[in-house]
């Protein structure tokens, strides 16, 4: 199954069409003034970041139309990329040999598919994360239409919104650091849309043979 | 003394030291509701309404002499009617004057990440400031007593400010002043605790009221609004009065060990994804240094 299509001259392959590269986007500019207005919310010591956003009453306000966008963006990867993002064993070898990957021995890791296990896992942990802000944003919205005798509604989710954006924070930090710092040319493929051939063999040499239409090994 | 009595003991969402903590040593003001004789005529919740210029909103009848269901948003205190059948087939009409308790330890504070939205005096008096409110509802969750409410209008919430103004020119609570009966009193905590006592020791041995006794909940640090009960091994039975309130546990876990562990795994994770990059560096210095199979050519 090869995809010519995506061959793109002088060396390039597309790797983000352009409906990924918005949807990534839209949930990345929601994500980011999720997570500064959250934050404010967090810690008094982070307050500030709230009231330069224009005060933290209408952070209050934003705040929740925000988290709606963003979970529109991560339901709209969830269509796309869901059925990419299944675990197989491929990922349970990736996992095996995850010292080498982060250790920069990428010769060492076994060959990844369009995305590896780290990414995978990147992905579920947001979508799963997601639904859980959703469900505790919901009730926190409106806090004061929740009856006296439904009150563990509003204990449960004023401790899961915090456990589960303090987990999307370990993950979005990891992701950021991999996409612009450890991964030359992530970052620019999440906006052009294409990477090398060199980047799509070393980092992903399945997905790099599903699209040229080879099913041996990534040596050549 | 004015001026004094305003002085902050506790800031919520506040980063940094609290200007009156431990500057100063106060009386803690109390207010003693007798619920053994009140007679539920209401002229608190009119002195209430009138002295803090509240609109005036519609009452609800629901088959009791209750003026609404609910405390709301502009009015901070409501007379509880509940009927109680005792054992022995007698009937109990119970009325308790229900407002925000004051807690030594108050969780709407505690929730609250507003700076300066809910301050505590070193009198006792916990105080929202509406200025600083963003209207989250926070405290709401935080309170074991259902007392904040929402203005839906304005997005700000209200409660009894134990007249806030007033006790702080050297008066009266509005209530305390209205009262016909002297079931209300309003002093120093340990005046208003010792007159309860003598008042439940009373009830005990003259009025046939063995478990008769003194509301000053420890779960919240004991309370700046305290009742003595005909009975006060049940006091559910006075519209709901919990026999044990505390500050909800997922509160106390947000708002301590979970914060910690947050913030000491974020400041962690950054500081340990820049040591990675300075020890392993980029996976690779330019794409096109890349060979075939992820070997460097």
């Amino acid at each position: 199954m090869s995809h010519p299509e995506q061959i793109i001259p002088h060396g390039h392959i597309l790797r983000y069409n352009l409906r990924e590269r918005l949807t990534h986007w839209v949930a990345a500019a929601s994500y980011m003034y999720l997570l500064a207005t959250g934050l404010a919310f967090w810690s008094p010591w982070l307050f500030w970041m709230a009231v330069i956003l224009g005060g933290a009453p209408v952070s209050r306000i934003l705040h929740p139309w925000a988290g709606l966008i963003f979970f529109a963006s991560v339901w709209m990867m969830y269509v796309m990329w869901a059925p990419q993002m299944k675990h197989t064993d491929a990922d349970r070898k990736w996992w095996a040999a995850v010292r080498y990957y982060s250790t920069n021995q990428d010769d060492k890791m076994p060959p990844a598919g369009r995305y590896n296990a780290g990414q995978k896992f990147l992905f579920w942990g947001f979508f799963w994360s997601a639904v859980a802000l959703l469900a505790s944003g919901v009730v926190l919205w409106f806090p004061e239409y929740i009856p006296w005798n439904l009150r563990f509604l509003r204990y449960l989710s004023i401790l899961i919104h915090p456990a589960a954006a303090l987990f999307t924070i370990g993950l979005f930090m990891i992701h950021l650091y991999m996409g612009i710092f450890a991964e030359r040319g992530a970052f620019g493929s999440v906006i052009r849309g294409d990477v090398s051939i060199a980047f799509a063999k070393r980092y992903h040499p399945g997905w790099y043979d599903e699209i040229v239409g080879e099913s041996s090994s990534p040596r050549k | 003394m004015s001026q004094a009595t305003l002085r902050v003991q506790k800031i919520s969402g506040h980063a940094g030291s609290v200007p009156g903590e431990d500057t100063q040593r106060e009386f803690t003001v109390c207010k003693l509701i007798d619920t053994t004789t009140c007679i539920g005529c209401k002229a608190c919740e009119v002195a209430c309404v009138e002295w803090n210029d509240l609109p005036f909103g519609e009452t609800v009848f629901d088959n009791t002499y209750q003026t609404m269901p609910q405390t709301r948003w502009n009015y901070w205190n409501l007379i509880l009617f509940n009927e109680h059948e005792r054992e022995d087939g007698s009937l109990m009409w119970l009325m308790r004057k229900n407002q925000c308790m004051h807690c030594a330890d108050p969780g709407c504070l505690a929730a609250c990440p507003a700076d300066g939205a809910i301050v505590q005096y070193t009198n006792g008096i916990v105080d929202f400031q509406q200025a600083n409110c963003i209207g989250c509802g926070y405290c709401i969750t935080g309170c074991p007593f259902d007392i904040p409410k929402m203005n839906p209008k304005t997005h700000r919430v209200f409660k009894c400010t134990l007249c806030t103004d007033r006790v702080s020119e050297g008066l009266e609570p509005a209530c305390i002043k209205s009262c016909p009966t002297g079931c209300l009193h309003f002093g120093t905590k340990d005046d208003m605790k010792d007159l309860a006592e003598k008042r439940a020791k009373q009830l005990r041995e003259h009025s046939n009221f063995p478990n008769a006794g003194v509301y000053d909940p420890p779960g919240v640090g004991g309370t700046g609004v305290i009742y003595v009960l005909h009975d006060a091994s049940n006091p559910e039975i006075y519209g709901g009065l919990p026999s044990n309130p505390h500050v909800p546990w997922t509160v106390k876990l947000w708002k301590g060990p979970l914060k910690w562990l947050g913030n000491v795994a974020m400041i962690g994770g950054l500081i340990g994804l820049f040591v990675h990059y300075l020890r392993y560096g980029p996976k690779a210095r330019e794409e096109e240094d890349i060979g075939p199979g992820g070997t460097k050519t």
